[in-house]
Order: structure tokens, then C-alpha cells, then sequence
């Protein structure tokens, strides 16, 4: 009897199932990661805790009303300019002695901030405020923190606070990430983001 | 004479098909690879907010999801068109955030839990009332990092 070789199984089929499990993944994938402004929340306090006592110079006050308008240290305030006031408060630097500001480019005017370590902006919204003009609010008083920390970071290092953050989170950034991370830390001992949220009014 | 002559055919030879699935696998492949499974069915209206200071979000694995928003159309009628938060796949009450975010945590491992944030995708027309209830039952839950999650864009373009 002639040997007989095994017939060849038929393969042509096999594109079209490959075919069906790739428009399956095609349609189920999501490529893109999410990206949004991170924030840390206070530690739940018990309600009687005294509030420490902070020199009203010291503190930025942005209100934010129902109608979605701002009031910036008791006057009205387009969104646009939040940033520049927000950047002129912290950098105003009119600290003596042992409040003294360094790096301070600012005016140095006596009713605003004595040092960025000091300064803190505080955000009160009202209940019926809309989500999407908080986070505009955020996002300016962030981008303000971050415009002063580029400034310091440009002068200190000759990179970019934020270039600097990107490096440091980048797992194929081949230089030293310890003084990476020691600049990142004096940058932001420098000018810590200081930002207080208040219960909101209703 | 005629050894010599070419044997001519007048259609084109078929174009040789046998290495397309080796193709349409590597496309396969690479899908299967950089596929993540949209984990919930939103029920709400989800038009996220511009902003343009975001830090990205890696680690899937390590992001807990609160929604809240209008009811989208078709749960409209059921559930009105008052701003809710979802949990999962359904409707939840301010109460239930707590228990959410402590069940979260029991599914993850013990020495991840320190890294466990918590991504708020929270429609631009909510109201800051609910917002902020979300975050102090986050704050009693001791649940303090956060991320407003954000569309990247021009954070003017919130205020119209």
C-alpha cells in the first residue's frame, strides 16, 4: 500500500476569524489614559478645631458665586486676569527679616503676601456653582504656581519646573532622577502650593 | 521556434493572499495588547471640563471611578434630570461613596492601597453642591488623593 500523507487542514478561514476577533478589539478599545488636575484632600478634622490664625495680607481670597463670576480680594474679576493676580499676589515678596523673599520680583507692597512660603490662596464656591468654571479656577491658580516655579526653576537649574516634573516621571529619562528629585524638592519648598478650598456657601 | 515562446495568458495572476493572516494577527495582536475594556456603562451626560495643567493618569489598575452628572436621555424619564452620582454601573446616593471606596480597596492589594487615587469625571454643568459633597464623604473615607479629570484644552472654553 502507498504511503499516504495526512491531508492539509484549510487554513483559509483562518483570516477571516483573525479578521472578527480584531474588529471585536478594534471596537472595545480605548486607547487614550485620562489625564486631570490632581489635588490632595485635607484629612477629615472634627468640627471644633480652632483654624490657625493667618494674617489676612497673607491670605488671596477668591470667591466664586452662583452665577459663575469671580470676586478676587473683594473685587469683580474676569477669569482671564485671575492668573496674573494670582502670580502677583504670591510673588509680591514684602517680608523683612526673617519673612524676607529672596527671589521675589514682585512690588513688594505692604497689604499683599510677605513670601510665597506664606501666601495662601484660598477658593470658596457656592453650592450652585458649575463644575466646569471651578475647574477653570483650578486650573488658573495652578497654572499661576506653575508659571512662578518655571520662573525659579529657569533661573536655579536652566530647565522648566514642569519639564523637570515630566523627566522625573519619565521611566526612560536616562539622567540622575535623586538631584532631579532634590531640585524638584527645593522648588517646591520654595513655592509650595498652599490652596484652601472652604466649605462651600449655599 | 515554438519551445521558445512564451506561454501567455491573458488575465492577471492572483495576488498571492496567503500572508494575510500573518498580517491581520499582528494587527490582532497589537489591539489585544493596547485594549483596556471600558470598565462601566455611563449612564449620565459626561461632557468633561477643559484644563490644560493636567498630569496623566497611568496605572489603570490603581484609579477608582466616581461619575456624576444629569441622568443621560433615556434615564430621564426614570431617574429626572437632577445631577447623580454613578457608582459602578448604577445610580448611587451620597451614602454609598463611603462604601464604594472601602469595597474598592478590599478588592486591591494591601500595599497598593496607599497608591489608590480616585478619578472624578463629573459633567461641566454639575453644580460644585454635589462636587463637594462627593469630596467629604471622600475625606471621611480617607480617600484624599483626587483627580478632576479633564478634557486637555484651553480652561477658558468652560465659561461661555
Amino acid at each position: 500500500m502507498a504511503k499516504r500523507s495526512a491531508p492539509e487542514v484549510n487554513a483559509g478561514s483562518m483570516a477571516d476569524i483573525a479578521f472578527l476577533l480584531l474588529i471585536f478589539f478594534l471596537v472595545t478599545t480605548t486607547i487614550e489614559t485620562d489625564s486631570g488636575i490632581s489635588r490632595k484632600l485635607p484629612p477629615w478634622q472634627p468640627e471644633d478645631v480652632e483654624p490657625p490664625i493667618i494674617k489676612q495680607r497673607n491670605i488671596f481670597t477668591v470667591l466664586v458665586n452662583s452665577n459663575n463670576q469671580l470676586l478676587v480680594e473683594d473685587e469683580e474679576m474676569q477669569l482671564s486676569e485671575l492668573q496674573d493676580a494670582a502670580v502677583e499676589f504670591l510673588d509680591n515678596g514684602a517680608g523683612t527679616g526673617d519673612e524676607a523673599c529672596s527671589f521675589c520680583q514682585g512690588a513688594k507692597d505692604p497689604n499683599s503676601s510677605v513670601n510665597p512660603q506664606k501666601a495662601i490662596i484660598s477658593l470658596v464656591n457656592n453650592r450652585g456653582t458649575e463644575y466646569g468654571t471651578y475647574i477653570a479656577v483650578q486650573n488658573e491658580l495652578v497654572s499661576a504656581y506653575n508659571q512662578l516655579r518655571d520662573r525659579e526653576a529657569q533661573r536655579m537649574y536652566g530647565m522648566t519646573f514642569v519639564q523637570m516634573e515630566k523627566n522625573y516621571n519619565d521611566p526612560n529619562y536616562n539622567g540622575n532622577k535623586e538631584t532631579l528629585k532634590e531640585k524638584i524638592d527645593v522648588i517646591t519648598a520654595m513655592i509650595p502650593q498652599k490652596l484652601s478650598e472652604a466649605e462651600p456657601t449655599s | 521556434m515554438s519551445k521558445f515562446k512564451k506561454k501567455k495568458s491573458g488575465d492577471l495572476p492572483a495576488v498571492n493572499t496567503a500572508s494575510l493572516p500573518d498580517i491581520v494577527f499582528m494587527l490582532l495582536f497589537f489591539f489585544m495588547v493596547a485594549t483596556v475594556m471600558r470598565q462601566n456603562t455611563l449612564m449620565i451626560q459626561n461632557k468633561l471640563p477643559f484644563a490644560d495643567q493636567v498630569e496623566k493618569l497611568d496605572k489603570k489598575d490603581l484609579i477608582m471611578y466616581i461619575y456624576a452628572g444629569k441622568p443621560s436621555q433615556r434615564y430621564q424619564a426614570q431617574y429626572g434630570s437632577e445631577a447623580r452620582i454613578q457608582l459602578n454601573d448604577k445610580f448611587a446616593s451620597i451614602e454609598e461613596v463611603q462604601q464604594f471606596i472601602y469595597s474598592e480597596r478590599e478588592s486591591k492589594r494591601e500595599e497598593l492601597i496607599p497608591y489608590l487615587t480616585t478619578a472624578l469625571k463629573v459633567d461641566e454643568e454639575t453644580n460644585m453642591g454635589l462636587v463637594s459633597d462627593i469630596k467629604q464623604e471622600l475625606r471621611k473615607a480617607e480617600a484624599l488623593k483626587i483627580n478632576y479629570t479633564t478634557v486637555v484644552g484651553d480652561a477658558m472654553q468652560n465659561v461661555k
